[in-house]
Formats: C-alpha cells, sequence, structure tokens
C-alpha cells in the first residue's frame, strides 16, 4: 500500500515538473492566465488603456532619479503601481537578472540595463521586442549613438535612459600651476602627462589601473570595430584591428612610463585623489558632473570640461562611456504597462525629472535645448558644461557593438588586459588574452565566433 | 537510615573539602615540578616569535583601528585627511545618528533582518545540528555509514558553490526574495553537526542513557534532560560557529534577494557602498564606515564573551577527529 502511494505521488511530482518545464520552454504567455496585460504586442491605444486599470509592476533601478518619475507617473495614472527596486548596480543587477531569467520567474517586469550589457540580453530573447508596441516612432526622439545602442540584430530592445559622450574634466587649477594648455590631441595630452608628472612625482594626469568600460570606449574613440554580431550568433571579435592598436600606441608610454596613477576608480581614494590635485584629468563620459557635484567637493571650483583629444588637431571624435538603458523583460506578465512606464520614464515627462536629478540624457530635443546649454555650472566655476557635452554626444564615431556576452568579457579584463597593466608591459598582448579567453567562452556558450 | 540530618551530612561534605584541599595541597608540589620546566619555558621564550605575534596583532587590530578612526570623520574629512589618526570634528555621534536615520531608516530594517537570520538561522542550526549529531552519536541504524559519508562530504562542498543551485530551485517553490530564501540554507550546518557527533561520543555517556531507559525515561525526555545538559559546550561552540556564519552571510542574501528591504547588514552596506559610482548618488562613505563599526560591534562582543567555549569546542573537534 504504502509504496503504491509513494509511487503515484512521485508520478504526480514528474507530471508537475515536466509541466513547469514545458512553461518554461514553450513562451510563457501560454501558460499564464490569458488577460489583456499579458498581451505580447499592442499600439499605443492599448497602451493607455491598460494604464487605466488597477495594476503593479516592478522596476529594477539603481538610479536615484527613477524613483522621482515614478512618483509622477503613479500621480498620473493612479490605478497603476509601480515599485521602483534597487536590486544593485551594475554588474551586481545583471548576477541577479540573469539568475530569475534561468529560473524562469523573479524577474522584474522593468530593468534598468547598461548599453553594454543590452546584447546579452537581447540576443537571449530575455526582453520584450518594443518595435511590438510601436515604439520604433521614437527614433527620431533620441540621439544617433544612443538609439544604436539599444536597436540590436533589427530588434529594439530598450529605450535609452542617458548616455555618456566622453569628454575631458581637467583640473584648471592644476594646469595652471604648470602653465599647460588645455590638450586638444593625445600626443598634446601625453606631453602634458609627463609634464605634471615630472613637476610632481606625486602628481597623474589622470588614473587608469586597467578598466574594461574605458578601454572599449576608447577604442571606439579611435575608430574601432573589435566585435560585430551577425543573424545574432556569428561574432566576430577583432581587438587587434586599426582602432585598437591607435589607441594602444598612444596609451601604452602612459601605462609604461607610469604616467597613469594605477589608483582603482570609484574607490575613495580615488575620489580623495581627484580632490587634492593628485589627479588632475578625467576621461569619462557626460553623466559625471553630477557626481563631481557630490562626491569631489574639494575641488569645486577648480574643473572644466573640454573635448576628449584626438589623434589628428582639429578632428573632432568621442565615444560614449556608460550610459543605461531601460527594457522591458520577456517574464513580465504586464507588458503593456511596463512598455508605457519604460515610454514615460525615457521618452516623455520622466526625462526632464531625471534631467534635474543629474542625468544627462539622450534625446535631442532635451540636448538643444536652451535651457540645458545654456547652463552655467557654478561647480564649473561658471561654465557651460553642456554646450561641450552635447556637442560631444555629437561626435560620437557612429557603428559601435557590444558583444552578446560583454558582461562576462569585462568580468575577466582584469585577469587578462589587468596583467599588462600590472607589469607595465604591452597592452596589445593583454587584449590578444582578452580575445582569446572570450572567443572560448563564446564558443562555449554556443556562439560562432571567429576571432581575428 | 532513612533520615538523614544535616549532622550526618557533615561527614561527607568535610570530606569534599578535604578532597578539595587534597587537590590544592598537591598544586604546590606540582608547581615544584613545573618551576624548572617553567625556567626552560623563559629560555625558549623567541624574541622572534614574539616579534611575528606582534605583527600579527598590529596585522588584525589595524583595519578595526582604521575603522574606528574613519567612523570619527564627516565625508569631507575622511576624503581629504590622512586615514589612520583622526582629523576635524568629532563626527561619531553625528555620523552614527545619520547612519541609523539614512534612507527613512533602513539601516535599523537591515539590522532588525540580520538579527532575525541570526537568531532563527544560527539557533535552528544549532537545534538542527545538535538532534542529528547526537542521533549519529548514540544510536546504531542500518546507513549510518553513508550518512556519515555524506555529512563529512558536505562539510567539504564550500555554501558559495551551492548559492545558484539553491535559487534556481527555491525560485520553482517561489522562496527567492522571501527571508525563508536566506533562513532556509543557514539551518543546515554540515560541521556543526559534525561538531556534534564528536563531541557527544565523549561527553555523553552510554551508560547514563541507559540508566536514564531503565528508569523508564524517553528517549525525547533523556535528549532534553539529560543529553542536552552535558552537550552544552559544544552547543554553544557550534552556535558561535553559526552565528559568525550567517550574521557575515553576504553571498547567499545577495543572490536570493532583490529587495533591499529584506537585506542583511552585509549587502545592504555594500548597496550604499556602490551608491558612489551611480549617476547622481549621493557618496556616503562616512555612513558606510559608521555602520561597518556598527555592525561589527554584536559580534567582537559575542565572541569576547564567549571565546572560551570556542577554544574549547575547537579542541574538542580536533582531538576525536
Amino acid at each position: 500500500m504504502k509504496s503504491t502511494h509513494r509511487t503515484a505521488r512521485r508520478v504526480g511530482r514528474t507530471v508537475a515538473a515536466m509541466v513547469t518545464g514545458l512553461c518554461l520552454v514553450g513562451s510563457l504567455a501560454a501558460c499564464a492566465p490569458g488577460s489583456a496585460g499579458g498581451a505580447k504586442t499592442g499600439t499605443a491605444d492599448d497602451i493607455a488603456a491598460a494604464l487605466q486599470e488597477k495594476s503593479t509592476i516592478t522596476v529594477w533601478s539603481w538610479g536615484t532619479p527613477v524613483q522621482a518619475a515614478a512618483d509622477a507617473f503613479q500621480e498620473e495614472y493612479p490605478n497603476v503601481t509601480v515599485k521602483v527596486v534597487n536590486a544593485g548596480t551594475g554588474s551586481a543587477e545583471y548576477t541577479k537578472l540573469q539568475n530569475a531569467i534561468k529560473a524562469g520567474s523573479g524577474a522584474p517586469d522593468v530593468a534598468q540595463i547598461e548599453y553594454y550589457a543590452l546584447p546579452q540580453f537581447a540576443l537571449s530573447d530575455s526582453l520584450a521586442d518594443l518595435n511590438d508596441f510601436g515604439f520604433a516612432e521614437l527614433e527620431d526622439e533620441f540621439t544617433a549613438s544612443t538609439w544604436g545602442n539599444v536597436s540590436i540584430d533589427g530588434g529594439l530592445y530598450a529605450l535609452p535612459q542617458d548616455s555618456g559622450p566622453m569628454a575631458m574634466f581637467y583640473n584648471k587649477a592644476v594646469f595652471d600651476e604648470y602653465s599647460i594648455a588645455v590638450p586638444t590631441t593625445w600626443a598634446e595630452y601625453t606631453a602634458a602627462a609627463a609634464t605634471i608628472h615630472a613637476a610632481d612625482p606625486s602628481r597623474y594626469i589622470s588614473s587608469d589601473s586597467g578598466d574594461a568600460g574605458f578601454a572599449t570606449s576608447m577604442i571606439w574613440q579611435a575608430g574601432g570595430h573589435p566585435y560585430t554580431t551577425e543573424n545574432g550568433t556569428d561574432v566576430t571579435i577583432d581587438l587587434q584591428d586599426a582602432g585598437a592598436k591607435e589607441w594602444t600606441e598612444m596609451w601604452n608610454p602612459m601605462v609604461q612610463d607610469g604616467l597613469v596613477s594605477p589608483i582603482v576608480g570609484w574607490t575613495d581614494e580615488w575620489y580623495k585623489a581627484l580632490g587634492d590635485g593628485t589627479i588632475s584629468t578625467l576621461l569619462t563620459g557626460a553623466w559625471m558632473p553630477a557626481n563631481f557635484e557630490s562626491g569631489i567637493t574639494e575641488s569645486a571650483g577648480d574643473w572644466r570640461v573640454a573635448p576628449l583629444p584626438t589623434y589628428e588637431a582639429g578632428e573632432a571624435a568621442s565615444a560614449e562611456n556608460g550610459g543605461s538603458s531601460v527594457a522591458v523583460l520577456e517574464q513580465s506578465t504586464n507588458k503593456l504597462v511596463a512598455a508605457g512606464f519604460v515610454e514615460y520614464l525615457n521618452a516623455g515627462p520622466g526625462v526632464q525629472l531625471q534631467i534635474d536629478g543629474g542625468s544627462f540624457p539622450s534625446t535631442v530635443a532635451d540636448l538643444e535645448s536652451e535651457g540645458f546649454l545654456g547652463y552655467e555650472s557654478e561647480y564649473f566655476g561658471g561654465q557651460k558644461i553642456n554646450e561641450v557635452l552635447v556637442q560631444a554626444a555629437k561626435d560620437v564615431v557612429p557603428g559601435w557593438s557590444y558583444l552578446p556576452f560583454q558582461v562576462y568579457s569585462n568580468s575577466i579584463f582584469a585577469d587578462t588586459v589587468g596583467q599588462s597593466y600590472e607589469n607595465k608591459t604591452d597592452l596589445n598582448t593583454g587584449l590578444q588574452g582578452w580575445q582569446d579567453e572570450t572567443a572560448a567562452y563564446g564558443v562555449e556558450q554556443g556562439f560562432t565566433v571567429n576571432s581575428k | 537510615m532513612a533520615l538523614t540530618t544535616p549532622e550526618s551530612l557533615t561527614p561527607a561534605s568535610t570530606a569534599v573539602r578535604e578532597t578539595t584541599a587534597a587537590t590544592r595541597s598537591t598544586s604546590p608540589r606540582r608547581s615544584r615540578y613545573a618551576r624548572p620546566s617553567a625556567g626552560s619555558q623563559h629560555k625558549r621564550k623567541s624574541v622572534l616569535l614574539t616579534a611575528v605575534m606582534v605583527v600579527f596583532l598590529i596585522y588584525s587590530l589595524l583595519p578595526l583601528f582604521w575603522l574606528f578612526v574613519g567612523s570619527t570623520k564627516t565625508q569631507a574629512s575622511l576624503l581629504n585627511s590622512f586615514g589612520l589618526w583622526f582629523s576635524g570634528d568629532f563626527a561619531l555621534f553625528d555620523n552614527i545618528a545619520q547612519t541609523l536615520t539614512y534612507d527613512g531608516g533602513v539601516f535599523v530594517r537591515w539590522l532588525g533582518n540580520t538579527l532575525l537570520y541570526v537568531v532563527i538561522g544560527a539557533g535552528g542550526a544549532t537545534f538542527l545540528a545538535a538532534l542529528g549529531g547526537y542521533g549519529l552519536a548514540k544510536f546504531n541504524f542500518p546507513g549510518k555509514k553513508a550518512v556519515f559519508a555524506v555529512v563529512l562530504g558536505a562539510v567539504a562542498i564550500p555554501g558559495t558553490a551551492l548559492a545558484v543551485p539553491t535559487f534556481l530551485m527555491f525560485s520553482q517553490l517561489g522562496l527567492t526574495n522571501t527571508p525563508w530564501a536566506v533562513i532556509l540554507p543557514s539551518l543546515i550546518s554540515p560541521f556543526g553537526l559534525y561538531l556534534i557527533w564528536t563531541y557527544a561520543l565523549d561527553s555523553v555517556p552510554t551508560e547514563v542513557l541507559e540508566a536514564a531507559r531503565m528508569d523508564g525515561a524517553g528517549e525525547i525526555r533523556t535528549f532534553f534532560t539529560i543529553s542536552l545538559r552535558l552537550l552544552a559546550p559544544g552547543l554553544v561552540t557550534v552556535l558561535l560557529f553559526s552565528i559568525v556564519g550567517t550574521w557575515n552571510n553576504y553571498f547567499l542574501p545577495l543572490i536570493m534577494l532583490s529587495e533591499p528591504t529584506w537585506y542583511p547588514l552585509t549587502v545592504g552596506l555594500n548597496q550604499w557602498n556602490q551608491q558612489a559610482q551611480t549617476v547622481g548618488g549621493d557618496v556616503i562613505y562616512n555612513l558606510v564606515i559608521t555602520g561597518s563599526l556598527i555592525t561589527i560591534i554584536p559580534i567582537v562582543v559575542a565572541f569576547l564573551f564567549l571565546q572560551r567555549y570556542w577554544q574549547s569546542g575547537l579542541a574538542a573537534g580536533s582531538v576525536k577527529a
């Protein structure tokens, strides 16, 4: 008797597990109770109607300004509850997202994802294609570079949230002290680096202990296209193309001669170094001013912004560094509301609320607005910083794309290129190692990888 | 005969006292033997070893000192003064107040979560380890060797390695992002079970259990009234291990929880730390440091109070193993 009972139960359990498995394999909508909110596609009217119904969505975002936008959204659509959750910053959130996607449940409806990580989630069908909600027509509202970052393999997997066209932030007080003119080319920049370090060995023009985001952005600015993905699975990696070589040729002496400080970015030591003049320039994205104001108070008034130096005099070229997009998860059972929120946040009234909170937008109208361009930053000595930063957004070299497994790849940067930094050896060797290990991982994951 | 007067007790207690006195009287004699050896110990005192120990002491205490100094500084003076000495206003109390109230007092919530995980997780782990370890030490049943092998194998697997598979399993059960996701895995302590097992082999005499059975006590009653008391020092050791493990647990809650309202202190503090890397985020290193100081105080206190059990428990495990 007992054993029969047990067998029966086991069979029952197996069936239940199989059903769950089928639900995971097949589309989730087929197993979820059918409701209008679970629709996978919809027009603007469908979204507007869904926003009037009672619903709750969860949003994963680490950016503080998102809460303000969510509050305003809920005021406009009182039936919708938006739960903004900080599930971790950057890769911490991606780990959780990846786990929830693998588990088949537990993912939010909406998530903030940085541009470099977006292809990984987009090409694994974890995100909803926003073309299904008619968002393709929003293209003209965004800068070309950010729109390019969210358009992956024919799909539209997120709306750009902010952007980070690179510029050079420099400490004018230090530059004046050594009578250094603001460098406009990399040759001038490296010369200035030598001057500063020679005059005071405790000072450096910048810090770089090996950062994947910085390296890829610098290759981007130099005109490199190391990553291409076709048909979602055919990946080509070439970290020794002309752009990559141009960057390493310029940056190698900086690392090998110890002209850049090995202080690790975003640590308290780094904040300290930016405050006391140990580090006198920062080559980074346009979202940086808000962080200057909140974290580097000691040298307020000393900093200015200039365009990123270039390889040829008179040329203008920039690249995106950092910046996030906001996506709707395929797992969401309430995609219409989720899409409605994303549109409100990144292409509606939410944009201004995020700008007020310190974001650098990716929407053309806001970048071009007189109020934004004419803003005189007290921290930057009254400079109209946005004029420089908006110009940088226009100068971003087109045609860049990231790998569909960039998150993993960036996580092993320290093991490969990081060694070149550590030992002050040729960065090209490190890049080659990085490429080999990245390609091997891609093959393991089932991609066809052409590693040049 | 049956009536024992206080007087009739006296000789016995005197005897006890005499025995104690006798024991005591042996100690001077023992110490006479011990004196030469103490002298040789004196000779063996190595300057090098002492120096190494001092280096280790500084190595262990310096981070704590840095933490304390750091928590007395404001965010501004934290970044523009020497890290290992006091500077500027003594902002410790202001920092503590800010830590406890920042972001709607979320730190207090995290502290409460950590306590919850520790009390239920570590307490439960100790109780389960006691039940299992005692059972394995004092009862014979088929498959005991297999259980022994499984437990020993489980000791060898770090909890971190199991975090992701556990996450996937819990996700199927709908338990992720709930306190249970942290508490349930904390309840399992193969090392604690093994420790109790070896400890019970020695400290709970089988004769005592047989006597209890003869007198008609059930197994459950025997366990709670006799064995548990004999196991007390071992239990405290396991409890300490579990408390420290649960208090410092980082990876499991990081994987399991996505809502900050259920974070323990470890994960919450890291979130504050990462805030400095986000656009427009407040840079609050002073609160991260003060929060860390507050976080380690209870565990330091627990350790200081219970350390003699800790040591004896460690020895028990090592001798028997």
